[in-house]
Protein backbone atom coordinates (compact mmCIF):
# COMPACT_ATOMS: atom_id res chain seq x y z
CA UNK A 1 0.00 0.00 0.00
CA UNK A 2 1.45 3.38 -0.92
CA UNK A 3 -0.08 6.29 0.54
CA UNK A 4 0.17 9.42 2.28
CA UNK A 5 -0.23 7.81 5.91
CA UNK A 6 1.65 8.49 9.36
CA UNK A 7 -0.54 5.97 11.36
CA UNK A 8 -3.45 4.04 9.79
CA UNK A 9 -5.14 4.63 13.46
CA UNK A 10 -5.05 8.66 12.79
CA UNK A 11 -6.16 8.32 9.46
CA UNK A 12 -9.46 9.96 9.19
CA UNK A 13 -8.75 12.36 12.32
CA UNK A 14 -5.60 14.03 10.22
CA UNK A 15 -7.39 13.99 7.08
CA UNK A 16 -9.88 16.13 8.48
CA UNK A 17 -8.21 18.51 10.38
CA UNK A 18 -6.99 19.30 7.62
CA UNK A 19 -9.93 19.54 5.68
CA UNK A 20 -10.58 22.00 8.32
CA UNK A 21 -8.08 24.20 7.90
CA UNK A 22 -8.31 24.32 4.24
CA UNK A 23 -11.57 25.54 4.60
CA UNK A 24 -12.04 27.39 7.39
CA UNK A 25 -13.35 30.17 5.93
CA UNK A 26 -16.76 27.92 5.02
CA UNK A 27 -17.05 24.97 7.91
CA UNK A 28 -16.04 23.63 10.88
CA UNK A 29 -14.65 20.21 11.84
CA UNK A 30 -15.95 19.23 15.36
CA UNK A 31 -14.56 16.18 16.58
CA UNK A 32 -15.79 13.31 18.61
CA UNK A 33 -18.28 12.93 17.70
CA UNK A 34 -17.01 14.19 14.08
CA UNK A 35 -19.09 16.44 12.37
CA UNK A 36 -18.94 18.85 10.19
CA UNK A 37 -20.57 21.76 10.16
CA UNK A 38 -21.10 25.62 8.54
CA UNK A 39 -19.03 28.04 10.38
CA UNK A 40 -22.62 30.36 10.42
CA UNK A 41 -25.34 29.39 12.22
CA UNK A 42 -28.36 28.37 10.67
CA UNK A 43 -30.57 31.19 9.82
CA UNK A 44 -33.92 31.57 11.62
CA UNK A 45 -36.91 29.41 9.66
CA UNK A 46 -34.58 27.82 7.19
CA UNK A 47 -34.80 23.66 7.11
CA UNK A 48 -31.17 22.03 8.05
CA UNK A 49 -29.97 19.15 5.79
CA UNK A 50 -27.86 16.48 7.39
CA UNK A 51 -26.02 13.82 5.17
CA UNK A 52 -22.91 11.39 5.77
CA UNK A 53 -21.70 8.34 5.25
CA UNK A 54 -18.47 6.06 5.28
CA UNK A 55 -15.02 8.58 3.90
CA UNK A 56 -13.26 7.72 1.37
CA UNK A 57 -15.62 9.14 -1.17
CA UNK A 58 -14.24 12.78 -0.76
CA UNK A 59 -15.13 15.90 -1.70
CA UNK A 60 -18.68 13.62 -0.93
CA UNK A 61 -20.27 14.87 2.06
CA UNK A 62 -18.32 17.71 3.86
CA UNK A 63 -16.97 19.28 0.70
CA UNK A 64 -21.00 19.85 0.09
CA UNK A 65 -21.20 21.67 3.64
CA UNK A 66 -21.86 25.67 2.98
CA UNK A 67 -24.25 27.98 1.44
CA UNK A 68 -27.13 26.70 -0.38
CA UNK A 69 -26.24 22.96 -0.38
CA UNK A 70 -25.60 20.55 3.11
CA UNK A 71 -25.82 22.39 6.83
CA UNK A 72 -23.64 19.60 7.91
CA UNK A 73 -21.98 16.11 7.36
CA UNK A 74 -21.07 13.16 9.36
CA UNK A 75 -18.33 11.25 8.28
CA UNK A 76 -17.86 7.61 9.23
CA UNK A 77 -14.34 5.40 9.31
CA UNK A 78 -13.54 4.65 5.47
CA UNK A 79 -16.27 2.89 3.76
CA UNK A 80 -18.03 2.62 7.34
CA UNK A 81 -21.24 3.98 7.89
CA UNK A 82 -21.42 7.02 10.56
CA UNK A 83 -22.61 6.47 14.20
CA UNK A 84 -25.94 7.62 15.84
CA UNK A 85 -24.45 10.19 18.05
CA UNK A 86 -22.97 11.81 15.18
CA UNK A 87 -26.13 12.75 13.17
CA UNK A 88 -27.46 13.21 16.60
CA UNK A 89 -24.87 16.16 17.53
CA UNK A 90 -25.32 17.31 14.09
CA UNK A 91 -28.68 18.20 14.13
CA UNK A 92 -28.37 19.47 17.87
CA UNK A 93 -25.61 21.95 16.52
CA UNK A 94 -27.71 23.03 13.49
CA UNK A 95 -31.27 22.83 13.72
CA UNK A 96 -33.00 26.67 13.94
CA UNK A 97 -36.29 24.92 15.15
CA UNK A 98 -37.71 24.56 11.13
CA UNK A 99 -36.66 20.97 11.66
CA UNK A 100 -33.73 18.25 9.68
CA UNK A 101 -33.63 16.16 6.34
CA UNK A 102 -31.68 13.79 6.69
CA UNK A 103 -30.44 12.80 3.15
CA UNK A 104 -28.92 9.00 3.59
CA UNK A 105 -27.84 7.21 0.78
CA UNK A 106 -29.20 3.07 0.21
CA UNK A 107 -26.83 1.21 2.45
CA UNK A 108 -28.18 -1.15 5.62
CA UNK A 109 -25.21 0.61 7.55
CA UNK A 110 -26.16 4.20 6.46
CA UNK A 111 -29.84 3.41 6.67
CA UNK A 112 -29.90 1.94 10.03
CA UNK A 113 -27.09 4.61 11.87
CA UNK A 114 -29.35 7.29 10.14
CA UNK A 115 -32.29 5.96 11.55
CA UNK A 116 -31.21 5.63 15.28
CA UNK A 117 -29.65 9.06 15.14
CA UNK A 118 -33.06 10.23 14.49
CA UNK A 119 -34.43 8.59 17.08
CA UNK A 120 -32.33 10.22 19.04
CA UNK A 121 -32.47 13.28 18.09
CA UNK A 122 -35.73 14.79 19.63
CA UNK A 123 -36.27 17.60 17.12
CA UNK A 124 -38.55 17.85 14.09
CA UNK A 125 -36.65 15.58 11.49
CA UNK A 126 -37.60 13.80 8.18
CA UNK A 127 -35.11 11.51 5.84
CA UNK A 128 -34.47 10.70 2.44
CA UNK A 129 -33.00 7.63 0.73
CA UNK A 130 -31.19 8.14 -2.67
CA UNK A 131 -31.22 4.47 -4.40
CA UNK A 132 -29.60 5.91 -8.01
CA UNK A 133 -27.79 2.97 -8.95
CA UNK A 134 -28.94 1.11 -12.03
CA UNK A 135 -26.70 -1.69 -12.19
CA UNK A 136 -28.52 -3.33 -9.15
CA UNK A 137 -32.62 -4.75 -9.42
CA UNK A 138 -35.01 -2.62 -6.94
CA UNK A 139 -37.19 -4.66 -4.87
CA UNK A 140 -39.11 -3.95 -2.26
CA UNK A 141 -37.90 -7.70 -0.67
CA UNK A 142 -34.48 -6.93 -0.48
CA UNK A 143 -32.03 -3.76 0.64
CA UNK A 144 -32.86 -2.61 -3.59
CA UNK A 145 -30.39 -0.12 -5.57
CA UNK A 146 -27.24 1.52 -3.86
CA UNK A 147 -27.42 5.34 -3.40
CA UNK A 148 -24.19 6.95 -5.28
CA UNK A 149 -23.42 9.91 -7.40
CA UNK A 150 -26.86 10.93 -7.30
CA UNK A 151 -26.74 12.13 -4.04
CA UNK A 152 -24.64 14.84 -4.60
CA UNK A 153 -27.14 16.06 -7.42
CA UNK A 154 -29.73 16.03 -4.38
CA UNK A 155 -27.73 17.73 -1.52
CA UNK A 156 -27.13 20.58 -4.20
CA UNK A 157 -31.18 21.01 -5.46
CA UNK A 158 -32.04 20.48 -2.37
CA UNK A 159 -29.76 22.65 -1.29
CA UNK A 160 -31.37 25.33 -2.73
CA UNK A 161 -34.51 25.18 -1.89
CA UNK A 162 -33.92 24.87 1.56
CA UNK A 163 -31.82 28.12 1.33
CA UNK A 164 -34.45 30.03 -0.35
CA UNK A 165 -37.06 28.78 2.60
CA UNK A 166 -38.62 25.81 1.75
CA UNK A 167 -40.23 24.00 4.51
CA UNK A 168 -38.83 20.01 5.85
CA UNK A 169 -42.38 18.48 3.39
CA UNK A 170 -40.98 20.69 0.59
CA UNK A 171 -37.50 19.85 0.63
CA UNK A 172 -38.28 15.99 1.02
CA UNK A 173 -40.58 16.20 -1.62
CA UNK A 174 -38.59 17.80 -4.22
CA UNK A 175 -35.30 15.47 -2.86
CA UNK A 176 -37.69 12.84 -3.93
CA UNK A 177 -38.07 13.85 -7.06
CA UNK A 178 -34.71 14.38 -7.85
CA UNK A 179 -33.60 10.92 -6.95
CA UNK A 180 -36.63 8.78 -8.87
CA UNK A 181 -35.80 11.24 -11.90
CA UNK A 182 -32.07 9.80 -11.17
CA UNK A 183 -30.32 7.26 -12.45
CA UNK A 184 -26.42 6.42 -11.99
CA UNK A 185 -23.95 3.68 -13.74
CA UNK A 186 -20.55 3.51 -12.75
CA UNK A 187 -17.29 0.98 -14.16
CA UNK A 188 -14.34 0.28 -12.41
CA UNK A 189 -10.78 -0.78 -14.06
CA UNK A 190 -9.03 -0.65 -10.89
CA UNK A 191 -9.71 -1.75 -7.08
CA UNK A 192 -9.04 0.49 -4.00
CA UNK A 193 -7.63 0.21 -1.27
CA UNK A 194 -8.93 0.50 2.26
CA UNK A 195 -6.27 2.12 4.69
CA UNK A 196 -7.43 -0.24 7.56
CA UNK A 197 -6.99 -3.20 5.51
CA UNK A 198 -3.89 -2.46 3.19
CA UNK A 199 -4.47 -3.97 0.09
CA UNK A 200 -6.77 -3.69 -2.56
CA UNK A 201 -10.50 -4.48 -2.14
CA UNK A 202 -10.93 -6.59 -5.16
CA UNK A 203 -8.71 -8.36 -7.63
CA UNK A 204 -9.13 -6.69 -11.27
CA UNK A 205 -7.07 -8.67 -14.13
CA UNK A 206 -5.24 -5.88 -16.63
CA UNK A 207 -7.94 -5.89 -19.20
CA UNK A 208 -10.57 -5.89 -17.11
CA UNK A 209 -13.33 -3.76 -16.23
CA UNK A 210 -16.45 -4.20 -13.37
CA UNK A 211 -19.53 -3.26 -14.83
CA UNK A 212 -22.08 -1.65 -12.28
CA UNK A 213 -19.36 -1.20 -9.64
CA UNK A 214 -20.42 0.24 -5.96
CA UNK A 215 -18.88 3.27 -4.63
CA UNK A 216 -16.83 0.84 -2.08
CA UNK A 217 -15.60 -1.52 -4.91
CA UNK A 218 -18.22 -3.59 -4.14
CA UNK A 219 -18.92 -5.79 -7.07
CA UNK A 220 -21.59 -4.78 -10.07
CA UNK A 221 -23.26 -6.44 -12.70
CA UNK A 222 -20.61 -8.46 -14.25
CA UNK A 223 -16.97 -8.47 -14.93
CA UNK A 224 -15.63 -7.93 -18.48
CA UNK A 225 -13.01 -7.47 -20.52
CA UNK A 226 -12.25 -3.70 -21.24
CA UNK A 227 -13.85 -1.93 -24.61
CA UNK A 228 -12.92 1.43 -25.75
CA UNK A 229 -14.35 4.60 -24.17
CA UNK A 230 -17.20 4.60 -26.73
CA UNK A 231 -18.85 0.90 -26.32
CA UNK A 232 -18.35 1.29 -22.13
CA UNK A 233 -20.82 4.93 -22.45
CA UNK A 234 -22.82 3.34 -24.21
CA UNK A 235 -23.60 0.09 -22.52
CA UNK A 236 -23.75 2.17 -19.26
CA UNK A 237 -26.51 4.69 -20.73
CA UNK A 238 -28.41 1.71 -22.35
CA UNK A 239 -28.72 0.52 -18.56
CA UNK A 240 -29.64 4.04 -17.76
CA UNK A 241 -32.20 5.08 -20.59
CA UNK A 242 -33.75 1.74 -20.01
CA UNK A 243 -34.18 2.31 -15.92
CA UNK A 244 -35.13 6.54 -16.34
CA UNK A 245 -37.04 6.22 -19.67
CA UNK A 246 -36.68 9.77 -20.63
CA UNK A 247 -39.21 11.31 -23.23
CA UNK A 248 -37.73 12.61 -26.46
CA UNK A 249 -36.56 15.76 -26.23
CA UNK A 250 -37.23 15.82 -22.65
CA UNK A 251 -34.13 18.28 -20.61
CA UNK A 252 -31.76 16.50 -19.06
CA UNK A 253 -28.56 16.90 -16.36
CA UNK A 254 -25.88 15.10 -17.47
CA UNK A 255 -23.05 14.29 -14.89
CA UNK A 256 -19.51 12.26 -15.14
CA UNK A 257 -18.18 11.21 -11.62
CA UNK A 258 -14.76 10.10 -11.60
CA UNK A 259 -14.10 7.45 -8.91
CA UNK A 260 -10.76 9.18 -7.94
CA UNK A 261 -8.10 7.77 -9.96
CA UNK A 262 -9.66 8.81 -13.33
CA UNK A 263 -7.94 11.99 -14.75
CA UNK A 264 -10.43 14.63 -15.76
CA UNK A 265 -9.06 14.23 -19.38
CA UNK A 266 -10.40 11.14 -19.30
CA UNK A 267 -13.46 11.98 -17.48
CA UNK A 268 -14.11 14.53 -20.45
CA UNK A 269 -13.83 11.91 -23.07
CA UNK A 270 -16.36 10.18 -21.40
CA UNK A 271 -18.65 13.16 -21.31
CA UNK A 272 -17.55 13.49 -25.18
CA UNK A 273 -19.23 9.83 -26.06
CA UNK A 274 -21.94 10.71 -23.25
CA UNK A 275 -23.26 13.42 -25.72
CA UNK A 276 -23.14 11.91 -29.02
CA UNK A 277 -24.85 8.82 -27.53
CA UNK A 278 -27.80 10.91 -25.84
CA UNK A 279 -27.66 13.41 -29.23
CA UNK A 280 -28.83 10.00 -31.19
CA UNK A 281 -31.37 9.54 -29.08
CA UNK A 282 -33.35 12.56 -28.83
CA UNK A 283 -31.89 13.89 -25.84
CA UNK A 284 -31.55 16.73 -24.53
CA UNK A 285 -28.36 17.81 -22.26
CA UNK A 286 -29.01 21.08 -20.60
CA UNK A 287 -26.74 20.97 -17.45
CA UNK A 288 -23.83 19.08 -16.91
CA UNK A 289 -21.25 18.21 -14.07
CA UNK A 290 -18.16 16.55 -14.55
CA UNK A 291 -15.13 15.86 -11.84
CA UNK A 292 -14.35 13.85 -8.82
CA UNK A 293 -17.52 14.39 -6.51
CA UNK A 294 -18.31 11.07 -5.23
CA UNK A 295 -15.09 8.89 -5.20
CA UNK A 296 -14.08 5.44 -3.97
CA UNK A 297 -10.88 6.41 -2.11
CA UNK A 298 -8.17 5.92 -5.20
CA UNK A 299 -10.14 3.33 -7.63
CA UNK A 300 -10.02 4.40 -11.14
CA UNK A 301 -13.20 4.17 -13.12
CA UNK A 302 -16.58 6.51 -13.52
CA UNK A 303 -19.83 6.74 -13.42
CA UNK A 304 -22.42 8.56 -15.35
CA UNK A 305 -25.56 9.80 -13.27
CA UNK A 306 -28.28 11.49 -15.93
CA UNK A 307 -31.06 13.27 -14.16
CA UNK A 308 -33.97 14.23 -16.53
CA UNK A 309 -34.97 17.98 -15.42
CA UNK A 310 -38.21 20.45 -14.87
CA UNK A 311 -37.96 23.64 -14.33
CA UNK A 312 -38.49 23.16 -10.45
CA UNK A 313 -34.81 21.04 -10.58
CA UNK A 314 -32.94 23.38 -13.05
CA UNK A 315 -33.91 26.59 -11.07
CA UNK A 316 -32.44 25.19 -7.61
CA UNK A 317 -29.54 23.83 -9.96
CA UNK A 318 -28.77 26.87 -11.09
CA UNK A 319 -29.15 28.72 -7.73
CA UNK A 320 -26.08 30.19 -5.94
CA UNK A 321 -24.15 27.65 -3.76
CA UNK A 322 -20.71 27.95 -1.55
CA UNK A 323 -18.80 24.52 -0.45
CA UNK A 324 -15.40 23.35 -0.54
CA UNK A 325 -16.41 21.25 -3.61
CA UNK A 326 -19.06 23.18 -5.33
CA UNK A 327 -19.31 26.87 -6.11
CA UNK A 328 -20.87 29.16 -8.82
CA UNK A 329 -23.00 32.20 -8.46
CA UNK A 330 -21.36 33.75 -5.51
CA UNK B 1 -35.80 -26.50 33.89
CA UNK B 2 -32.04 -26.51 34.28
CA UNK B 3 -29.92 -27.57 37.25
CA UNK B 4 -27.45 -24.92 37.94
CA UNK B 5 -28.32 -21.16 37.54
CA UNK B 6 -26.38 -18.88 39.72
CA UNK B 7 -24.54 -15.79 38.61
CA UNK B 8 -25.20 -15.84 34.72
CA UNK B 9 -25.08 -12.51 33.01
CA UNK B 10 -22.76 -9.76 35.14
CA UNK B 11 -20.88 -7.32 33.83
CA UNK B 12 -17.47 -9.11 34.77
CA UNK B 13 -19.00 -12.29 32.59
CA UNK B 14 -19.56 -9.87 29.50
CA UNK B 15 -15.91 -8.76 29.83
CA UNK B 16 -14.27 -11.66 30.20
CA UNK B 17 -16.67 -13.14 27.11
CA UNK B 18 -15.06 -9.92 25.03
CA UNK B 19 -11.63 -10.92 25.82
CA UNK B 20 -12.25 -14.84 24.84
CA UNK B 21 -13.63 -13.56 21.60
CA UNK B 22 -11.02 -10.76 21.28
CA UNK B 23 -8.22 -13.82 20.69
CA UNK B 24 -10.65 -16.06 18.58
CA UNK B 25 -11.82 -13.32 16.29
CA UNK B 26 -8.52 -12.06 15.71
CA UNK B 27 -7.11 -15.33 15.16
CA UNK B 28 -9.80 -16.34 12.16
CA UNK B 29 -9.88 -12.03 10.86
CA UNK B 30 -8.13 -12.78 7.80
CA UNK B 31 -10.42 -15.38 7.25
CA UNK B 32 -13.61 -13.26 8.01
CA UNK B 33 -11.56 -10.32 5.72
CA UNK B 34 -11.42 -12.63 2.70
CA UNK B 35 -15.18 -13.42 3.26
CA UNK B 36 -15.78 -9.88 3.27
CA UNK B 37 -14.16 -8.85 0.37
CA UNK B 38 -15.81 -11.86 -1.32
CA UNK B 39 -19.28 -10.36 -1.35
CA UNK B 40 -18.95 -6.94 0.66
CA UNK B 41 -16.68 -4.58 0.84
CA UNK B 42 -14.16 -5.30 3.84
CA UNK B 43 -15.00 -3.34 6.84
CA UNK B 44 -16.91 -5.88 8.60
CA UNK B 45 -13.30 -7.29 10.38
CA UNK B 46 -12.33 -3.85 11.28
CA UNK B 47 -15.70 -3.25 12.85
CA UNK B 48 -15.95 -6.27 14.78
CA UNK B 49 -12.18 -5.91 16.08
CA UNK B 50 -12.60 -2.33 16.88
CA UNK B 51 -15.96 -2.97 18.89
CA UNK B 52 -14.25 -5.45 21.05
CA UNK B 53 -11.47 -3.82 21.94
CA UNK B 54 -13.49 -0.92 22.92
CA UNK B 55 -15.68 -2.87 24.90
CA UNK B 56 -12.35 -4.61 26.58
CA UNK B 57 -10.99 -1.41 27.18
CA UNK B 58 -14.22 -0.44 29.49
CA UNK B 59 -13.52 -2.55 31.75
CA UNK B 60 -11.88 -0.41 34.32
CA UNK B 61 -15.03 2.05 34.28
CA UNK B 62 -17.87 -0.95 34.63
CA UNK B 63 -16.71 -3.33 36.43
CA UNK B 64 -18.34 -2.33 39.65
CA UNK B 65 -21.44 -1.19 38.04
CA UNK B 66 -24.70 -2.95 38.48
CA UNK B 67 -25.85 -5.00 35.29
CA UNK B 68 -28.33 -2.75 33.54
CA UNK B 69 -25.78 0.11 33.84
CA UNK B 70 -22.60 -1.78 32.26
CA UNK B 71 -24.62 -2.88 29.34
CA UNK B 72 -26.11 0.68 28.64
CA UNK B 73 -22.27 1.92 28.77
CA UNK B 74 -21.18 -1.07 26.69
CA UNK B 75 -24.28 -0.05 24.26
CA UNK B 76 -23.52 3.42 23.96
CA UNK B 77 -19.68 2.69 23.92
CA UNK B 78 -20.43 -0.04 20.81
CA UNK B 79 -23.01 2.22 19.06
CA UNK B 80 -20.64 5.22 18.69
CA UNK B 81 -17.28 3.98 18.48
CA UNK B 82 -18.31 0.90 15.21
CA UNK B 83 -20.30 2.68 12.45
CA UNK B 84 -21.39 0.08 9.79
CA UNK B 85 -24.38 -2.29 10.29
CA UNK B 86 -22.38 -4.25 13.05
CA UNK B 87 -22.09 -0.87 15.34
CA UNK B 88 -25.77 -0.32 14.68
CA UNK B 89 -27.05 -3.96 15.49
CA UNK B 90 -24.91 -4.97 18.37
CA UNK B 91 -25.43 -1.87 20.27
CA UNK B 92 -29.08 -2.42 19.47
CA UNK B 93 -28.45 -5.73 20.80
CA UNK B 94 -27.06 -4.57 23.95
CA UNK B 95 -29.30 -1.51 24.73
CA UNK B 96 -32.40 -3.62 24.15
CA UNK B 97 -30.51 -6.38 27.11
CA UNK B 98 -30.55 -3.58 29.07
CA UNK B 99 -34.42 -2.82 29.09
CA UNK B 100 -34.77 -6.18 30.49
CA UNK B 101 -37.12 -6.08 33.59
CA UNK B 102 -35.61 -7.24 37.19
CA UNK B 103 -31.62 -6.86 36.10
CA UNK B 104 -30.90 -5.79 39.82
CA UNK B 105 -31.70 -8.67 40.80
CA UNK B 106 -29.94 -12.17 40.38
CA UNK B 107 -29.33 -13.65 36.42
CA UNK B 108 -30.01 -17.35 36.58
CA UNK B 109 -29.63 -19.40 33.32
CA UNK B 110 -33.24 -18.80 31.81
CA UNK B 111 -33.17 -14.84 32.56
CA UNK B 112 -30.02 -14.54 30.93
CA UNK B 113 -31.60 -16.92 27.71
CA UNK B 114 -34.15 -14.38 27.71
CA UNK B 115 -32.00 -11.37 28.01
CA UNK B 116 -30.38 -13.23 24.99
CA UNK B 117 -33.46 -13.28 22.92
CA UNK B 118 -34.94 -10.17 23.37
CA UNK B 119 -31.36 -8.50 22.09
CA UNK B 120 -31.60 -10.95 19.14
CA UNK B 121 -35.15 -10.01 18.58
CA UNK B 122 -34.38 -6.27 18.81
CA UNK B 123 -31.49 -6.48 16.25
CA UNK B 124 -33.74 -8.64 13.85
CA UNK B 125 -35.95 -5.26 14.11
CA UNK B 126 -33.68 -3.28 13.43
CA UNK B 127 -32.21 -4.80 10.53
CA UNK B 128 -35.23 -5.71 8.88
CA UNK B 129 -33.39 -8.85 7.95
CA UNK B 130 -34.61 -12.54 8.28
CA UNK B 131 -33.54 -15.91 8.30
CA UNK B 132 -32.70 -17.05 4.35
CA UNK B 133 -31.18 -13.75 3.68
CA UNK B 134 -27.56 -14.27 3.74
CA UNK B 135 -26.92 -11.87 6.74
CA UNK B 136 -25.90 -12.56 10.35
CA UNK B 137 -29.55 -13.15 11.42
CA UNK B 138 -29.16 -16.51 9.55
CA UNK B 139 -26.97 -17.40 12.85
CA UNK B 140 -28.48 -15.25 15.44
CA UNK B 141 -32.43 -16.22 15.08
CA UNK B 142 -31.93 -20.07 15.32
CA UNK B 143 -29.87 -19.73 18.18
CA UNK B 144 -32.20 -17.42 19.53
CA UNK B 145 -35.02 -19.93 19.06
CA UNK B 146 -33.26 -22.72 20.45
CA UNK B 147 -32.64 -20.57 23.78
CA UNK B 148 -36.12 -20.05 23.96
CA UNK B 149 -36.68 -23.66 23.71
CA UNK B 150 -33.84 -24.34 26.80
CA UNK B 151 -35.06 -22.05 28.67
CA UNK B 152 -38.18 -23.97 29.70
CA UNK B 153 -37.19 -27.64 29.07
CA UNK B 154 -35.45 -30.01 31.23
CA UNK B 155 -32.20 -30.27 28.74
CA UNK B 156 -29.18 -30.40 30.67
CA UNK B 157 -27.16 -26.82 30.27
CA UNK B 158 -24.12 -28.24 28.68
CA UNK B 159 -25.72 -30.22 26.53
CA UNK B 160 -28.20 -27.76 25.42
CA UNK B 161 -25.07 -25.28 24.68
CA UNK B 162 -23.25 -28.09 22.85
CA UNK B 163 -26.17 -28.28 20.43
CA UNK B 164 -26.45 -24.21 19.96
CA UNK B 165 -23.08 -24.92 19.10
CA UNK B 166 -23.53 -26.77 16.29
CA UNK B 167 -26.91 -24.72 14.92
CA UNK B 168 -24.79 -21.64 15.08
CA UNK B 169 -22.24 -23.92 12.46
CA UNK B 170 -24.89 -25.05 10.59
CA UNK B 171 -26.16 -22.14 9.81
CA UNK B 172 -22.97 -20.01 9.00
CA UNK B 173 -22.29 -23.07 6.42
CA UNK B 174 -25.85 -22.64 4.83
CA UNK B 175 -25.50 -19.02 4.04
CA UNK B 176 -22.89 -20.20 1.66
CA UNK B 177 -25.50 -21.12 -1.28
CA UNK B 178 -27.88 -18.69 -0.59
CA UNK B 179 -28.53 -15.56 -2.53
CA UNK B 180 -28.15 -12.82 -0.21
CA UNK B 181 -31.26 -10.07 -0.10
CA UNK B 182 -29.82 -7.79 2.45
CA UNK B 183 -27.27 -5.97 3.27
CA UNK B 184 -24.22 -5.29 0.68
CA UNK B 185 -24.31 -8.81 -0.72
CA UNK B 186 -27.32 -7.79 -2.18
CA UNK B 187 -26.11 -5.97 -4.46
CA UNK B 188 -24.31 -9.17 -5.95
CA UNK B 189 -27.37 -11.19 -6.80
CA UNK B 190 -26.08 -14.80 -7.91
CA UNK B 191 -22.40 -13.85 -7.50
CA UNK B 192 -23.16 -13.74 -3.73
CA UNK B 193 -23.34 -17.51 -3.91
CA UNK B 194 -20.82 -19.57 -2.87
CA UNK B 195 -19.36 -17.49 -0.43
CA UNK B 196 -20.17 -17.76 3.71
CA UNK B 197 -21.74 -14.82 4.96
CA UNK B 198 -18.87 -12.95 6.78
CA UNK B 199 -21.32 -11.75 9.51
CA UNK B 200 -23.27 -15.15 9.76
CA UNK B 201 -19.37 -16.11 10.17
CA UNK B 202 -17.97 -13.52 13.18
CA UNK B 203 -21.42 -14.41 15.09
CA UNK B 204 -20.67 -18.09 14.61
CA UNK B 205 -17.29 -17.37 16.46
CA UNK B 206 -18.97 -15.40 18.81
CA UNK B 207 -21.86 -17.86 19.37
CA UNK B 208 -19.22 -20.63 19.58
CA UNK B 209 -16.62 -18.90 22.23
CA UNK B 210 -19.56 -18.08 25.03
CA UNK B 211 -21.33 -21.48 24.48
CA UNK B 212 -17.71 -23.26 24.90
CA UNK B 213 -16.30 -21.20 27.92
CA UNK B 214 -19.68 -22.19 29.53
CA UNK B 215 -19.37 -25.79 28.77
CA UNK B 216 -15.81 -25.88 30.35
CA UNK B 217 -16.70 -23.86 33.47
Amino acid sequence: MKKFINNVDDFLKESLNGFGKAHSDIIKVNFEPNFISRKTKTKEGKVSLISGGGSGHEPMHGGFVGHGMLDAACPGFVFSAPTPDQMQAAAEHVDSGAGVLFIVKNYSGDIMNFQMGAEMYSGKNDSIITNDDVAVEDSTFTTGRRGVAATVLVEKIVGSLAENGGSLEECKKLGEKVNKNSGTMGVAFTSCTVPAAGKPTFNIGNDEMEFGVGIHGEPGRKREKIQPSKTIVNNMLEAILDDLKPQKNEKTLLFVNGMGGTPLTELYLVYDDACEMLKSKGIEITRSLVGNYCTSLEMQGASITLLKCDDEILKNWDAPVHTAAMRWGM
Amino acid sequence: MITETKGYMSVNFLISQAKNIQIVIDENAAEIEALDQNIGDGDHIFNVQRGLKLVVELEDDIKNLPLQKGLNMIAMKVLSGIGGSSGALFGTFFMSMAKTPDLDKDIDFKKACEMVITGINAMKERGKADIGEKTMMDVLIPVSEKLNELKSSNTDMKEGLSEITKIAEDRMLATKDMLATKGRASFLGERAKGHIDPGARSSQLIIDTICKSLINK
